[in-house]
C-alpha cells in the first residue's frame, strides 16, 4: 500500500506550489470539472443520461430534486456550480419547477463560467434532450479545457473535515491525527473548515474557549445549543447505530471524539452553507438550520454534509471513518482516513489513510497527521484519492432554511 | 511485544478503551493491577477503570460522555446496557423504524 508515502518529505507549506485552474473571481481550482446539473427530481434520468454519454469522469452529475422553490437550494446550486473546481456547466430542467433556472445561469455566466440550459419540455422530450444536453457538454468541457492555469499555493486551499461511520477508535486515531493535519495547514494560511455541529453536544463550552471573540464564543455555543434542541425535535441525536456497535455509547461521547478533528487553533468563524471562509486558519460550519425544524433532519446523510462544505469552497474533504464508509463526492476528491485497524484491513482498497496503525502502536498521531498533510498536497497536485479514481461522485442537496449569518459569527474580513 | 488491549487515554478517566479484541477470562492490566475480563470485549469499547455505580458520570478523553444507569465492577463492559446520554437519547438498530 503506498498509502503511506514513506519517501515522501512534507515540503515547507508556506512556500510550496502546485499547478491549477485560474478563475476568472481569482479564486484557483484544484480540478476542471464540468458540472450537469438536474432542477427537479424530473430531469434527474436525462441528465444522468448525458453524463454517461460524455463517457468521461470528468463531466459529473448534481442537481435539486425539488419542485417547490427554496432559497436555501438556490444559493448552494449558485455556490457549487461556480466553485472554483468547476470549469462550466450544463442545466436541465423539466420546465414547469420553480427552480429558477434563469438565475443560476446568469450567476455562473457572470463568473465567466460556460452554461448552457435546456428545457425538456421545449426540446421535443427525453431523447432530443439528451443528444442536444451530450453535445453541450462537449462544447462546455472544450470552452473549460481552456481556463488558464497558475500555481496554487498551500494558503489557497479550502479544505474541508467530516466524520462517517464513526465508532471508538475514531476519536483516539484519524480524528486528532486530521486536526494535527488541520493545525498545519491553517498555520500555513489554508482555510480548514470543520462541521456538524449535532456531533459537537457536549463540547459546546470547551469549544467556545477557543473563538478569537467572546461573541464568536458566544455564537459558538449558541449554535451546539440549536443543534441540541433540532435533533430532539426529531427524536434522534447524530448517532447511528454502527456507531454503537463500535464502541460508542452517547451523542457526547462521539462529540468528542469528532471535536478533536478540528485541531487546536484559535476559531476564526462560523459559516452558512454557501458561504466562503475570508481569511485562512479554522472555521466551523453550521449545518443545522435556522428557526423552528422544518423539513426534517438537518442532513439526511454524511454526502449532504461534504456537499455543503464544497460549497463553502472546500477543494478537497478529509473523511475520517471508523466502521468504513466508502463515498467520495462530485466536485471535489474526499480522502479517506480510517481510523479502526480491522477496518482498515477488510476495507484497505477504499482507505486512503490508515490512522488504526495509531491504535496498535505501529505510528503516532504526527506522523500519521504529516501522512495526511502529505496526500493532501499529492491530491491538490492531481493526484486522485481512491473513492476518485474508483468513481465516487456522490451528490445529495435537500431542503433547508436559514438565516444569514450574523456579524459576530464572522469578525474578520477578508484582507 | 506484548501490547495491553486497554488504553487510559486521560489521567482523570474512569474507564478504559479496548484497543484489540480482548477474550472474556483474558486478564485486563487496570492501574498495575489483573482484572478478569467478564465478557469478551471488542476495538473501541470500553470498560471500567474503577467500581461505578448508578448517577456516577463516565469520564473519557477528561471530559463527561454520560451517566451510569447500573452498577458496574471493575473491568465490566461500560456501554448502552449500564449508561446513557446526559444530553441525547442514543438509539440503535432496533429502535429505528418509528422515527
Amino acid at each position: 500500500m503506498d498509502s503511506a508515502h514513506p519517501a515522501f518529505r512534507l515540503p515547507d507549506l508556506t512556500t510550496h506550489t502546485f499547478p491549477a485552474w485560474v478563475r476568472a473571481d481569482g479564486r484557483k481550482g484544484i480540478r476542471n470539472i464540468v458540472a450537469v446539473a438536474y432542477l427537479v427530481e424530473c430531469a434527474h434520468h436525462v441528465a444522468r443520461r448525458i453524463v454517461q454519454q460524455s463517457g468521461r469522469d470528468d463531466v459529473h452529475l448534481i442537481g435539486f430534486p425539488g419542485c417547490y422553490p427554496n432559497a436555501y437550494a438556490l444559493q448552494m446550486m449558485q455556490a457549487l456550480c461556480t466553485h472554483p473546481n468547476i470549469g462550466g456547466v450544463v442545466l436541465v430542467s423539466l420546465g414547469c419547477e420553480s427552480f429558477n433556472r434563469e438565475a443560476l445561469a446568469s450567476h455562473i455566466r457572470a463568473s465567466g463560467r460556460s452554461v448552457e440550459t435546456f428545457v425538456i419540455q421545449n426540446e421535443g422530450g427525453t431523447a432530443e434532450t439528451i443528444r442536444k444536453g451530450t453535445e453541450a457538454v462537449a462544447r462546455i468541457r472544450a470552452d473549460a479545457d481552456k481556463a488558464p492555469r497558475g500555481d496554487m499555493h498551500v494558503s489557497e486551499l479550502v479544505i474541508g473535515t467530516i466524520c462517517g461511520g464513526s465508532d471508538g477508535t475514531s476519536g483516539i486515531t484519524a480524528n486528532p491525527a486530521v486536526g494535527r493535519c488541520f493545525d498545519a495547514l491553517g498555520a500555513a494560511g489554508a482555510a480548514c473548515i470543520f462541521e456538524e455541529t449535532g456531533e459537537l453536544v457536549g463540547c459546546e463550552k470547551i469549544m467556545a474557549s477557543r473563538a478569537i471573540t467572546p461573541e464568536l464564543g458566544a455564537e459558538l455555543e449558541a449554535c451546539v445549543q440549536k443543534a441540541e434542541a433540532y435533533y430532539t425535535v426529531m427524536g434522534f441525536g447524530s448517532f447511528a447505530p454502527g456507531n454503537a456497535e463500535g464502541g460508542l455509547t452517547t451523542q457526547e461521547e462521539k462529540s468528542m471524539g469528532a471535536y478533536s478533528k478540528s485541531g487546536s487553533a484559535p476559531i476564526r468563524g462560523i459559516l452558512k452553507p454557501g458561504d466562503q471562509p475570508p481569511t485562512g486558519g479554522l472555521y466551523l460550519l453550521d449545518v443545522v438550520p435556522d428557526g423552528e425544524p422544518r423539513f426534517g433532519f438537518p442532513n439526511i446523510s454524511d454526502n449532504a454534509e461534504i456537499i455543503e462544505l464544497i460549497a463553502c469552497g472546500a477543494h478537497l474533504t478529509l473523511f475520517t471513518t471508523g466502521r468504513g464508509s466508502v463515498v467520495g463526492s462530485a466536485i471535489s476528491p474526499v480522502i479517506k482516513v480510517c481510523a479502526n485497524p480491522e477496518t482498515y484491513r477488510r476495507l484497505s482498497s477504499d482507505m486512503d489513510i490508515d490512522a488504526g496503525r495509531i491504535m496498535e502502536g505501529r505510528a503516532t498521531l504526527d506522523e500519521v497527521g504529516e501522512e495526511i498533510t502529505a496526500l493532501v498536497l499529492k491530491v491538490a497536485g492531481g493526484g486522485e484519492s481512491l473513492s476518485e479514481a474508483m468513481g465516487h461522485q456522490e451528490f445529495i442537496l435537500t431542503y433547508k432554511a436559514f438565516d444569514p449569518t450574523g456579524p459576530a459569527c464572522l469578525p474578520l474580513r477578508r484582507a | 511485544m506484548t501490547m495491553s488491549p486497554f488504553i487510559l487515554l486521560h489521567p482523570d478517566d474512569n474507564v478504559l478503551v479496548c484497543r484489540a479484541r480482548a477474550e472474556a477470562g483474558q486478564s485486563a492490566i487496570i492501574d498495575g493491577e489483573a482484572v478478569p475480563l467478564p465478557v469478551t470485549i471488542e476495538v473501541g469499547h470500553k470498560i471500567a477503570r474503577t467500581a461505578l455505580k448508578p448517577g456516577d458520570k463516565i469520564v473519557k478523553y477528561g471530559a463527561p460522555i454520560g451517566s451510569m444507569i447500573a452498577a458496574a465492577a471493575r473491568g465490566d463492559h461500560i456501554h448502552m446496557h449500564n449508561m446513557k446520554s446526559d444530553y441525547i437519547k442514543s438509539h440503535t438498530r432496533e429502535a429505528t423504524g418509528h422515527g
